[in-house]
């Protein structure tokens, strides 16, 4: 604990903290240094995700490393830590992209559609940036807490009416989830007597017998309250009404909250009962293979029905938590690197067309995609004349291009990293070493290139109505800081195919550091705590 | 002493619950706060109950961990009180704001048709 670098692990924390609390000093009219101080905040956090980055990764030596950071460098027996490892600097770095992406998109109209919406999205960055980091269950519930807090003011952000009823809808679901995080959280202290998930991970192994159902049912309870988050069916009902109605650049954070449930079912479900977990190794693996197929099959329905292009959106979010939580369940180390793939790919380009539907809606009239429908099933004429020969402008064209990628990436298409990641995930199923492929494996790879089949039909039926059939009765006005950040995480995403390599090289070393979390447990936990004696507590 | 706790955690979640399943939101919000009652009375119970023990040391005692009270529960309810508390008071704002909004105290903003 000497030296500035060694710090580093805690300021993601600390500059949205600051950020955000000076905010709510600021007078309310003066958006330009708000924002400007948002911008530079966001900012900073892109260039550190990318440094921890590197030094999760090990750049000099290339071996990896789990830095952990003891606040008051307490022992973390007694103390709180925050731990640094490759999936945490995966998420920070993706948390710093759609930060920056979705704050550059508000600055052009959504900043000034209510008060406090700089410091809530400080606020929520912070939380988001706490919830990668920390290595302790009850620090992570309080992140999460911030998180969701910073997010019903996001979700709220515009007023109206939908939003008010959705977002009611959104408050009462998460309170209840979160006190069914703090049931399994407190169920699990009281069997293992431990909060810090690496020592927990130690201790799983030594539990008694006959506290282990215990501890497995606080798990569970825990685990509910992550895929709440997630959306798993039948619990993500929520989740597509929620984020049809939020507000664009608010959606785009805001969406990778689903992806902070999977990341805590990945990160403790790995730890607490992969290979070191004893007699409870593998517990619950089948529930969130079946879960997220099923999760797969109601997104990938949803997808197909829905009329509307931000429904149409949720609907994918919906997709994408179950593949990440089917592949999860499949506890193949190889089908988690590709699932990180996946997950990546995914939350750039579903927070890219969260910005887009914003874009492309604003130049339409009410109604318009129903009517669409009601015009193909009814086969009603359209008059044509007036359409011949009237250039497509020059931003209609570049929106229709992001919805092209967009399709793509969602779909999974080639040439987009959307087809990659899917690829990588399917390639480790059929060859899984000589054996033969199980009935699961197929039900998953089923359902993989269905819903992507799902995907791409939705997603051509709502390009075509929106792009030829009813065009937008004016072009949409799109200033360059809205077409930017949908830019910037489309080109990611075609770099993301471009350097594939480096790339996937960096998730499989994260999958193998997750699935055997050896240098995790060891980084935080120097000296095990000899089994036996905690017994004694009692 | 046991069976006390056990039963006052189950009678709250049980009311918690049921209110919590109703359709009108002030329902919903006195049922959420009796469910976070609940639950901060059982985090309390991880900690074993005692009775008579002392917070952390007895005067003059050498400490041992088998004789005070658990102090990381205590901690846990106290954050959770707070955030409860907290996430409570911004869920009223919301349910007022939909009130207003909505013209109808029904959690999804309007009466069911008869």
């Amino acid at each position: 604990m000497s030296g500035w670098m060694d710090h580093l692990t805690i300021v993601p924390i600390i500059i949205p903290l600051l950020a955000g609390t000076l905010m709510m000093l600021i007078d309310e009219r003066r958006r330009t240094l708000k924002a400007a101080l948002g911008v530079a905040s966001a900012l900073v956090l892109l260039v550190l995700a990318v440094v921890l980055l590197l030094v999760a990764d090990g750049a000099p030596s290339g071996g990896g490393a789990v830095r952990v950071y003891r606040l008051g460098d307490w022992p973390s027996l007694f103390g709180i830590v925050l731990v640094l490892d490759r999936l945490a600097a995966l998420m920070l770095l993706l948390t710093a992209i759609l930060g920056i992406a979705a704050l550059v998109f508000s600055l052009a109209r959504w900043q000034h559609a209510g008060a406090h919406f700089h410091s809530l999205f400080q606020f929520q960055l912070m939380g988001l940036n706490g919830a990668f980091l920390t290595g302790d269950l009850f620090n992570l519930f309080v992140f999460f807490e911030i998180m969701l807090a910073a997010s019903y003011g996001l979700a709220l952000h515009g007023s109206g009416l939908a939003r008010v009823r959705a977002g009611l809808h959104y408050l009462v679901i998460n309170l209840a989830a979160s006190l069914l995080f703090l049931i399994g959280v407190s169920m699990i202290y009281g069997v293992a007597g431990t909060l810090n998930m690496a020592e927990l991970a130690t201790r799983i192994a030594v539990v008694a017998s006959e506290d282990r159902a215990l501890l497995e049912a606080g798990a569970a309870i825990l685990g509910i309250a992550f895929l709440i988050k997630a959306g798993m069916w039948p619990l993500g009902f929520w989740l597509p009404n929620t984020y049809a109605t939020v507000s664009a650049a608010s959606v785009a954070i805001i969406s990778i909250l689903s992806k902070v449930g999977v990341y805590a079912v990945l990160r403790l479900w790995l730890l607490m009962f992969g290979e070191s977990g004893g007699a409870s190794a593998g517990f619950g693996g089948l529930w969130l293979l079946a879960g997220g197929l099923l999760t797969i099959a109601f997104g990938s329905v949803a997808v197909l029905a829905t009329q509307n292009m931000a429904r149409l959106a949720s609907a994918s979010v919906l997709v994408s938590s179950g593949t990440l939580l089917a592949a999860a369940g499949t506890g193949q180390v190889a089908v988690t690197g590709g699932a990180l793939f996946y997950l990546t790919s995914s939350v750039l380009g579903i927070a890219g067309f969260f910005l887009l539907i914003e874009l492309v809606e604003r130049g339409r009239e009410l109604g318009a995609d129903v009517l669409a429908v009601t015009r193909e099933a009814f086969g009603e004429e359209v008059d044509e004349d007036d359409q011949v020969g009237v250039p497509i402008p020059a931003a209609m064209a570049i929106l229709g291009a992001s919805f092209v990628a967009c399709a793509l990436l969602l779909a999974g298409l080639p040439p987009l990293s959307g087809f990659l990641a899917k690829f990588a995930m399917l390639g480790p199923l059929l060859s899984p070493g000589g054996a033969g492929v199980s009935a699961t494996t197929w039900a998953l790879l089923a359902a993989l290139i269905l819903s992507g089949l799902a995907t791409i039909v939705a997603m051509t039926r709502t390009g075509i109505d929106v792009f030829w059939a009813s065009p937008a009765a004016a072009v949409p006005r799109v200033r360059v800081a809205e077409l930017a950040p949908v830019m910037l995480l489309l080109t990611l995403c075609v770099a993301l195919s471009v350097q594939a390599g480096p790339v996937m090289r960096y998730m499989e070393a994260t999958a193998q550091s997750i699935h055997v979390p050896h240098g995790y447990v060891t980084g935080v936990v120097p000296t095990p705590w000899p089994s036996g004696t905690e017994g004694d507590r009692r | 002493m046991e069976l006390i706790l056990a039963l006052g955690i189950g009678v709250l979640t049980g009311s918690g619950v049921w209110l919590l399943l109703r359709p009108r939101t002030f329902q919903v919000i006195i049922g959420l706060s009796l469910l976070s009652y609940a639950v901060n009375l059982f985090i309390f119970s991880t900690g074993g109950l005692r009775t008579g023990a002392a917070p952390v040391l007895e005067r003059g005692a050498v400490g041992h961990l088998a004789t005070h009270a658990d102090p990381v529960p205590q901690a846990l309810v106290l954050t959770a009180i707070v955030i409860s508390f907290a996430t409570t008071a911004l869920f009223l704002v919301v349910l007022l704001a939909a009130r207003g909004l909505t013209g109808t105290d029904h959690v999804d903003g309007r009466e069911k048709d008869r």
